[in-house]
């Protein structure tokens, strides 16, 4: 059995020190279309929080009974089975939301975090290890995602998880909301904002001069 | 005829698949250091698209969508809760075949696009595809042009960062947003220019 301290910083490490978008560029792809309100960027992180976490959990399990020749294959129908129930429990549940979230739902399958914890973590750990790597990774995802989406929320309609904090001009209150935030493009624009303060504080990720 | 051609220049322009809905966005950051990779990979995607769509929508069509099954005796089965699992099983399937197909009877392309063909199995932007399609509800021969479109409109984006890419290593950047942090800038900026197209009608 592990340490505390090990299992620490595998649970708590992908947060700041090895953020898997800030420095291991994965999971960007579904990640940044549905961040532009905060409860639809709640549900995609406890999505796909759980998602992996139980991929590690379960590939991590059967590891050693896997052909490494088809292991993409095998780690594939896992993480896709586990995104159907969750795609189904959304719809079960929070069906406005997971009309909203459209397809991204089902790009958890090709998120890269899931397929690369698996590949890299999961294959070669034991089952509890590879569960809270899991979810730190989740974790780290998420709070990336939930800052995004609080800046374009926030300052591109005024309001936080639907209740308005800052009045809008349009309804007579002071705030001009912009409305660059609510486009695409922005997300880009705050995430590389992110990286930056994150690297001025940690400057060992910062990268070398070509 | 006319709504062909409009689909194909929405599917390139207005809703690219990089730029607007961050589609194989982790491929898009990781190989587009040289505009001779990322064009290689562009031009595998384009094909990889160009036949999944397609062969997603008729599988859709004929086995999962509810009622499909009719042909076979099952009409009110609705199968549609496997399409993740069935997509992304076919999509693996085919850049398996296409990979053995190209290795035997045209080397040279086999050679060119190299390492990327296994990478798109991954890559969202062909899931992403496919999701739309579905979701969109496209009929086979608009499925086919717009598996193209959006093929062409991702190889010209991440040729287009390439290019960015390959001058900005003269630039003087801030330690702390050398690299990865100025790339997603650049690609902000790249996908406000394309935002341009947004109100291009046909």
């Amino acid at each position: 059995m592990a340490s505390a301290k090990e299992m620490k910083s595998v649970l708590f490490g992908p947060i700041f020190a090895n953020n898997p978008i800030a420095l291991q560029i994965l999971g960007i792809c579904s990640a940044l279309a549905v961040t532009s309100k905060m409860s639809n960027t709640l549900v995609m992180c406890i999505a796909l929080t759980a998602v992996v976490a139980c991929s590690n959990l379960f590939i991590s399990i059967i590891r050693n009974h896997i052909p490494s020749s088809v292991r993409i294959i095998v780690q594939m129908t896992i993480i896709a089975s586990l995104v159907i129930v969750v795609d189904q429990v959304l719809r079960a549940y929070a069906y406005e939301i997971s009309r909203e979230l459209s397809v991204f739902v089902g790009l958890i399958i090709t998120n890269c975090i899931v397929m690369g914890r698996a590949e890299a973590y999961a294959m070669k750990s034991t089952p509890f290890m590879s569960l809270l790597d899991g979810i730190g990774n989740g974790l780290g995802y998420s709070i990336v995602l939930l800052v995004v989406g609080f800046v374009r929320e926030l300052f591109g309609s005024g309001s936080l998880f639907d209740v308005q904090i800052l009045p809008l001009a349009s309804e007579g209150g002071w705030y001009e909301p912009v409305g660059l935030l609510l486009m695409p493009p922005s997300a880009f624009f705050i995430i590389g904002g992110f990286i930056w303060v994150l690297r001025t504080f940690r400057t060992e990720q910062v990268e070398p001069k070509e | 005829m006319e709504q062909y051609i409009n689909l194909f220049i929405r599917a390139i322009f207005i809703e690219n698949l990089a730029l607007s809905f961050f589609l194989g966005m982790c491929t898009f950051l990781a190989v587009s250091k040289k505009v001779k990779t990322a064009f290689g990979l562009g031009v595998a995607v384009i094909v990889v698209l160009g036949i999944s769509v397609p062969v997603n929508n008729i599988i859709y069509h004929n086995i999962l969508a509810p009622g499909a099954l009719d042909w076979a005796g099952f009409p009110d089965a609705d199968l549609s809760f496997l399409r993740f699992l069935t997509f992304i099983g076919v999509i693996a399937a085919l850049v398996q075949i296409l990979e053995m197909t190209l290795d035997k009877y045209v080397p040279a392309l086999y050679n060119a696009l190299g390492i990327f063909l296994p990478l798109i199995t991954v890559n969202c932007a062909i899931f992403g595809g496919v999701s739309f399609m579905v979701e969109r509800d496209y009929n086979f021969g608009e499925s086919v042009v717009y598996g193209i479109g959006s093929g062409v409109g991702w190889c010209l984006a991440i040729v287009a960062l390439a290019a960015v890419r390959e001058k900005l290593k003269y630039a003087d950047v801030p330690d702390g947003l050398r690299g990865l942090g100025a790339t997603f800038m650049s690609v902000g900026l790249i996908g406000l220019g394309f935002m341009s197209f947004s109100g291009v009608s046909l």
